[in-house]
């Protein structure tokens, strides 16, 4: 890819790497679209950028490829993955369509688009490529800024604008503003008697823990688990681990290796804390 | 002098705006502003009178004008008035009698305590009529057509607590806007046909227009002349209408109201004299109406009542003479006159038994009164003698003169017609005879009321709202009373005298309505021969049964015809079925193709707009997906046409 | 190899990540779908600069970015703020404009 861009066609070199990447690209697209997992997604999205990158900088827009990487593939994606562990990572959601007959149309649409897409390029007349050595002879940055700052400088100044609005709203949009004077302990807990429920703070989780066991819900006396034993947060995500049915020998297994092991201490020990060593 | 004729109208006009507005101040003296105004606008109508006799008698039709009322392009309608012989006997008529049951109102409605309105009303009454027989165009004519409609709804349910009195009211005004349709649809052909309503204007046209045309008007105008005079088929109200203060029957009977159908024919007789077919049944509706008013006051127990249709009946007479034509149109107008005086007379001598017999009005009730009320007796007799032709009084010569008229039409139809007005005769001596004999001879039977007949059929609600069944103390009524009844005696008895004897009222009417000899197959002679047997045969009939025999107080039940006349030869049962039930049924039917064609239509619309608008919302769900979508869709569509352009 | 074929590419992704738009309910990922979309304007942009040879296409393609930043700033505020009312991130979701 040297400064003198074939006018007509392109060397060797970039033609295998438009075929390697460009297949790159494409199947990151489609991975954007049909893995189950926004983070999934995001990832595919942040290659195919990647790859879009490097053919920006063949096609000689070297400050754009550079750009390309730092802004999109640096902040944007990044934006997107602090979003995504915002909502939840893990909630994966199902890929069954709902609406009637949604599926059907987009990909009839997006077929036909397509194919619409393609005739158009192929009947347009885009045999002569006149390359941009002539424009990028004293630098692809500092034409771009001679533009900029000439022909483009109301643009680019309104842009600045744009910018600045766009900060100002997400900051709007984010923002909760509080209309009330927040409650103090003392407010809280006299609240909490006098509604008369939970009194006392929360039950714990992890009965039978094997982790750090905060996602599996405490079972009641008569073994059912209770949620309420379970973080809110995990609840709403649906990530409550349900361990009342695994069968009870496993768990007679794992108190016996655990009671042999620390056979030693068991004198020594309360019952209850020999168990949270075993999970450790 | 001549600019003297709106006064007329004006007198009695403004005695009704002061009456109906002045108030409650004006209480004490009201009905004496009213008789005031009435009797000067009678005195104005003789002062013009006196005039129009000192012209020749080709010159004596004057106009004035007052002003443009409607001028609008080729519509030109003017208030004028028209003063000629004819409207000089209605405003004589009108405001002689008038004024005279005005000062007799003053006593009989002593005790109302409404009286001022009373007053207000019945010169509203004068007024509507004066402008009625004094308009020089229909439209003009039409106003006062609607004024007396207006001012005798309002008589008639003057005692509007009594729901009988209202629905009497209510009955006479509906049946009058039927003939009231009649005359604007006239109007209207005339404006169509002619261009304009005018009097002079549209009877110079007749000649140069077709008998179709004619035929239609002259139709409509026999139309609205049945419903103010009370012809079959719209007689129906006229027996109802006795609901109303005595007075107001008179004035209604007389001057007023039922002579104005009269008098609309006869003013038409140029459009009647060019329309035989319509003219024909002209005279059919007065003979059918003349019989069947006779009929209907024979049976009849309420003095009023058989008052009422002895009205219907010479009614009648009148109509047939003004369909008979030129050789009608006078006597119809002299027994118009006559029959004002004798019928005034008859219903003032009624409501003055009334007012000595504590408001009874069954005639079962009454007998012998003749010791206790001279005055009303002598009068009523008069006025009796007159009505059933007597000879030398009013009625004799201007019945006679009908009757003669009636054969003088010639052939078939003049022998029935001319029949058929010598059998009216015999029962009008018959019925009269009756009511006379009932009322002033005989045993008299309202003595020991309460003992004699404790639970009494029909007692009169008005009798029981004053609440007396004690013994009734028959009196004469006061002198305020019985002036104008003697008054219109003396016109009773004279009348047709002073008319007849040298052709005096031919000669007087002539130049207005024209008037022709005809040739009666009979001669007069024997014409008033065989009135005259007639006469008395009808009242021997009536003497036989009501003076011979005592007349039961309770009434028998009588023939089949018997009960039928006392229920108005079930004219109101004829209504009922006919018209209101038919009514009932096309207003069913009507509703029913309103529900399920119109508003089927109309509904059906909707509902197919509404279930069209059903289905496309689904489009609209909600999802931001499928909103998606159809913008790609678009896109994808905008992008083929692109390519088609170009490709183009 | 003609460089028409970065064209061709260009307009794949763009349809891949419209149809992606259409088909994806997580809010999150159909906003990725709308970058794919615009990165492919971009790369047509380039391509097209280089065919002209003149630098208005990477001009604009810049800017795109920078609008592109703006947008993703704001609809990302947007999809949190919907998560925290909704608890939830899926477009179906919000869908209380109908009947």
């Amino acid at each position: 890819m040297s400064a003198q861009l074939a006018a007509y066609s392109t060397s060797t070199g970039e033609a295998l790497q438009f075929w390697v990447l460009g297949t790159v690209a494409v199947i990151g697209a489609l991975c954007t679209v049909f893995m189950k997992k926004a983070v999934h997604s995001a990832l595919c999205l942040a290659g195919t950028m990647i790859v879009l990158a490097v053919f920006y900088l063949a096609n000689g827009a070297y400050f754009l490829g550079i750009v390309q990487i730092v802004v999109y593939t640096g902040a944007i994606m990044m934006l997107f993955l602090f979003v995504v562990m915002l909502v939840g990572v893990t909630a994966a959601d199902s890929l069954k369509e709902t609406i009637k007959g949604q599926r059907w149309l987009a990909l009839l649409c997006g077929l036909g688009f397509g194919v619409l897409l393609f005739a158009g390029i192929a009947n347009a007349s885009l045999k002569d490529f006149d390359g941009l050595g002539r424009v990028n002879a004293n630098g692809n940055v500092e034409g771009l800024a001679a533009l900029i700052f000439t022909k483009y400088v109301f643009a680019f100044e309104i842009t600045g604008a744009l910018l600045i609005t766009a900060a100002v709203g997400a900051m709007v949009l984010t923002h909760r503003e509080r209309t009330e004077r927040a409650r103090t302990q003392r407010e809280l807990s006299q609240q909490r008697v006098r509604e008369g429920k939970h009194v006392p703070p929360l039950p714990a989780p992890g009965v039978y823990a094997r982790h750090n066991a905060v996602d599996i819900a405490g079972l009641l006396p008569d073994g059912t688990p209770s949620e309420l034993t379970v973080s809110k947060t995990l609840r709403d995500r649906g990530q409550v681990r349900d361990v009342s049915d695994e069968a009870i020998s496993d768990l007679k297994a794992l108190e016996q290796r655990a009671a042999e092991r620390l056979e030693r201490a068991e004198d020594e020990r309360p019952a209850h804390k020999r168990t949270e060593e075993a999970s450790k | 002098m001549d600019n003297l004729i709106a006064l007329l109208i004006a007198a009695p006009l403004l005695g009704a705006a002061v009456l109906l507005c002045g108030g409650r101040r004006l209480d004490a003296a009201g009905h004496w502003i009213g008789t005031a105004l009435a009797a000067a606008s009678f005195v104005l109508g003789v002062v013009l009178f006196g005039d129009m006799l000192g012209k020749a008698a080709d010159h004596r039709t004057v106009t004035q004008h007052l002003y443009s009322w409607i001028p609008v392009g080729g519509f030109q309608a003017d208030v004028t008035f028209r003063l000629d012989q004819l409207s000089m006997t209605f405003v004589l008529l009108i405001t002689g009698v008038g004024s005279l049951i005005h000062l007799y109102s003053v006593g009989y409605m002593e005790h109302d305590e409404r009286r001022r309105r009373f007053f207000g009303y019945l010169n509203l009454f004068l007024a509507a009529m004066l402008l009625l027989v004094l308009a020089d165009n229909y439209l003009l004519l039409y106003v006062g057509w609607e004024g007396v409609g207006l001012a005798s709804y309002l008589l008639i349910g003057f005692w509007q607590h009594k729901p009988s009195a209202a629905t009497a009211a209510k009955k006479a005004f509906l049946v009058n806007r039927v003939g009231d349709m009649g005359l604007s649809i006239a109007i209207m052909l005339m404006f169509t046909t002619f261009g304009t309503f005018a009097f002079a204007p549209v009877f110079a046209d007749v000649a140069r227009t077709g008998e179709g045309k004619l035929t239609a008007i002259g139709l409509m105008l026999l139309l609205a002349a049945c419903g103010k005079s009370a012809q079959v088929p719209l007689q129906s109200w006229l027996g109802d209408a006795m609901e109303g203060p005595t007075p107001v029957s008179a004035l209604i009977h007389a001057a007023t109201m039922v002579t104005a159908g009269v008098y609309l024919i006869v003013r038409s007789g140029a459009i009647f004299n060019a329309a035989p077919d319509a003219r024909l049944a002209v005279t059919v509706v007065g003979a059918v109406t003349l019989l069947f008013g006779a009929i209907v006051g024979c049976a009849k127990d309420d003095i009023k009542k058989a008052l009422a249709g002895s009205t219907m009946s010479q009614i009648g007479y009148m109509v047939l003479a003004a369909g008979l034509g030129p050789i009608g149109y006078v006597f119809a107008i002299m027994h118009l006159v006559t029959h004002g005086f004798f019928k005034a007379g008859l219903f003032l001598g009624a409501g003055s038994v009334m007012h000595g017999m504590n408001d009874e009005v069954d005639m079962r009730k009454y007998g012998g009164l003749r010791k206790y009320m001279p005055i009303t007796f002598v009068t009523f007799g008069l006025g009796y003698l007159a009505i059933i032709g007597f000879p030398g009084l009013s009625g004799f010569f201007s019945k006679d003169k009908i009757i003669e008229a009636a054969f003088a039409k010639g052939g078939t139809e003049g022998w029935i017609l001319g029949g058929a007005a010598l059998l009216g005769a015999a029962i009008t001596a018959y019925y009269m005879t009756r009511v006379m004999l009932m009322t002033f001879f005989g045993e008299e039977r309202w003595r020991n009321r309460a003992t004699a007949s404790p639970q009494e059929p029909d007692v009169e609600p008005a009798a029981e709202h004053h609440g007396e069944h004690a013994e009734p103390h028959p009196h004469e009524s006061p002198k305020v009373m019985t002036i104008p009844m003697i008054v219109l005696a003396f016109g009773s008895v004279f009348a047709g005298g002073i008319f007849s004897i040298g052709d005096r009222f031919v000669h007087w009417l002539e130049p207005v309505t024209g008037h022709s000899e005809g040739h009666s197959p009979v001669s007069a002679m024997t014409v008033t021969a065989a009135t005259l047997v007639l006469l008395v045969v009808g009242v021997a009939i009536a003497y036989a049964q009501y003076g011979r025999r005592p007349v039961p107080v309770v009434a028998p039940r009588g023939s089949l015809l018997t009960r039928a006349a006392r229920r108005d030869l079930l004219q109101d049962d004829f209504n009922h079925v006919v018209l209101v039930r038919g009514g009932e049924h096309l207003t069913r039917s009507l509703v029913y193709v309103d529900h399920t064609l119109v508003d089927g239509a109309v509904n059906g619309t909707a509902a197919s707009v509404g279930g069209l608008s059903g289905r496309l919302r689904r489009l609209q769900n909600g999802y931001a997906r499928s909103y998606a979508v159809s913008m790609f869709g678009g896109a994808a569509v905008l992008v083929a046409l692109t390519l088609l352009m170009r490709a183009v | 190899m003609n460089p028409v074929n970065y064209l061709y590419l260009a307009a794949l992704l763009f349809t891949i990540g419209a149809t992606g738009v259409l088909i994806r309910r997580n809010a999150i990922v159909v906003f990725m779908c709308i970058e794919l979309m615009l990165n492919a304007c971009n790369l047509a942009f380039v391509v097209f600069s280089r065919m002209h040879g003149n630098l208005d296409g990477q001009i604009i393609a810049f800017f795109t970015m920078v609008v592109a930043a703006a947008e993703v700033v704001v609809g990302l505020a947007i999809i949190v703020s919907l998560f925290r009312t909704r608890h939830s991130a899926s477009v179906d979701d919000a869908s209380l404009m109908k009947l």
